[in-house]
């Protein structure tokens, strides 16, 4: 598997792409930083644009690469590898080298600015930590849709709509369900379709960490009062890894039953 | 080498292969022949563990394949259309696949063969047809396995390489390997193949020497002889 990550990730470093998300990441940690003049004001501002900008590019990268790399992959499937450490190899290619991006893009720009004096510093790694598992998750489900749609093009559209659903269109319905039943008590419902939804969660872990109340909203409050700051974090992370871990394991079982 | 037990596959509706049974002796050169959509590359690429029967076992050299990867260090394969990564260059493949695989020095004397030294550097997306076919036919041939593979190896090949072709398939033969090729071009199935497997609808319709295929059909060449099959079986 290795080596196949290895060949993975060489490729997608010498892809131009790579170099633009990193550069668009350099730019944007950069301009905020000096239009802010302030570290814990731009790790917010960063927050509202990493919870979405990296699920779509999580989505589209993992896309993009499954449908371009399929002669490479059917080239390796004659070899003497086993399919899942082919389909596992890819994948950790994708979402390493796109976290690699996210990491570096943003990083350097807060090193250079004295990210290491200031307390902003455990704010600022949990933001990358998010970002690395939107990153890990959004590419297990783009693989996972590759691989069920042969056509191109359908799965594009899947994978643009499922972007679509969770980080836009889940919300909507989750404020009308609030507003619909405002009779009933609410907070098991908020605090379960939080959990199922893996952006509205990394918001809710970093809003908790960040400790603003007014960003909050319902159901972070809900989940402040249900688990407290701590608890409520490693609840979130918990979850972050089951929702990474599960698209993960149907790839392995996917991959395992399809015919090339 | 090769033992197939009721094989069934079908894509979808689709039904390509209903109960194959054979079995492949070691040694020699055996050709897979049949209709468009027949089933032969379904079959190849079964053995390979590429394509998951719906049904039936497939055992080579002794070990089913069924979850199984290993085996596939003891096969050369060579696909039947030449698709490579584009923006990798020959080179690069080459030193892939040899670390995937593990290392031998017998590229060097294939790629002389081929002449294919001035494409070394080159990316294999501005490669032509039959020059990729050519890198192609390098990275089968580099190992030294006891089972080849080969679907349409003469696709594209000028009529040096050809020859070329044609010389290693018998190279291989004599140190005892056993060859199994799909292809169009009866005059060269005629020309290597020492049997010959039929594939019609889905299962064997025969299997033995060009000759006593010319005998059953009743006619005196190999070509017609194959399109006579045809032709009764309205395929």
């Amino acid at each position: 598997m290795l080596k196949i990550l290895k060949y993975s990730f060489f490729d997608l470093m010498r892809s131009r792409w790579s170099y633009v998300y990193f550069a668009f990441y350099l730019l944007l940690g950069i301009v905020l930083l000096f239009l802010n003049n302030d570290l814990s004001k731009a790790v917010i501002t960063l927050m509202n644009v990493i919870i979405v900008l990296v699920p779509l590019i999580g989505t589209i990268f993992g896309v993009m690469y499954y449908y371009n790399s399929k002669e490479f992959t059917e080239l390796l499937l004659a070899q003497p590898l086993k399919r899942s450490s082919i389909f596992l190899g890819q994948y950790l290619g994708v979402a390493i080298s796109l976290s690699m991006s996210l990491i570096l893009g943003l990083g350097i720009p807060f090193i250079a600015y004295g990210l290491f004096k200031s307390n902003a510093i455990w704010d600022f790694y949990l933001l990358l930590i998010t970002g690395t598992f939107l990153t890990l998750i959004f590419t297990a489900l783009a693989f996972n849709i590759a691989l069920t749609n042969e056509n191109k093009i359908k799965g594009f559209g899947y994978a643009i709509l499922l972007w679509l659903f969770l980080a836009i269109i889940y919300d909507g319905l989750f404020l009308m369900s609030l507003v619909l039943f405002e009779d009933y008590p609410l907070d098991k419902l908020s605090l379960i379709g939080t959990m199922l939804n893996p952006i509205d969660l990394s918001r809710t872990l970093i809003l908790l960490k960040l400790d603003i109340s007014a960003l909050l909203g319902y159901t972070g409050a809900v989940f402040k009062k249900f688990f407290g700051t701590n608890f409520g974090l490693i609840i979130s992370f918990v979850m972050l890894v089951i929702w990474v871990i599960l698209p993960v394991l149907r790839i392995v079982l996917k991959s395992k039953k399809k015919d090339f | 080498m090769v033992n197939i037990e009721n094989l069934h596959k079908r894509f979808n509706k689709n039904i390509v292969l209903s109960g194959v049974d054979l079995n492949i002796t070691e040694g020699g050169i055996f050709a897979i022949l049949g209709p468009n959509g027949s089933g032969k590359t379904t079959l190849i690429k079964s053995i390979l563990g590429m394509v998951i029967p719906n049904k039936g076992t497939i055992n080579v050299l002794g070990e089913n394949i069924k979850n199984s990867s290993n085996y596939r260090h003891k096969i050369d394969y060579l696909p039947q259309i030449a698709n490579f990564p584009n923006n990798l260059k020959v080179k690069e493949l080459i030193k892939m696949i040899k670390d995937l695989r593990g290392d031998t020095n017998e590229d060097e004397r294939l790629i002389e063969l081929f002449t294919l030294h001035p494409f070394l550097d080159k990316k294999l997306g501005n490669l032509s047809g039959g020059t990729k076919q050519k890198v192609n036919l390098v990275l089968t041939f580099m190992f030294d396995s006891p089972l080849i593979i080969l679907d349409e190896p003469t696709t594209g090949l000028d009529p040096i390489s050809l020859i070329r072709l044609k010389d290693l398939i018998q190279t291989e033969k004599a140190k005892g390997k056993t060859i199994l090729i799909t292809s169009h071009i009866m005059s060269f199935v005629e020309e290597v193949s020492d049997e010959i497997v039929f594939l019609l609808e889905g299962q064997i319709y025969f299997r033995g020497s060009i000759s006593e295929l010319k005998n059953k059909t009743n006619q005196p060449d190999f070509e017609h002889a194959i399109a006579s099959i045809l032709t009764e079986n309205n395929a």
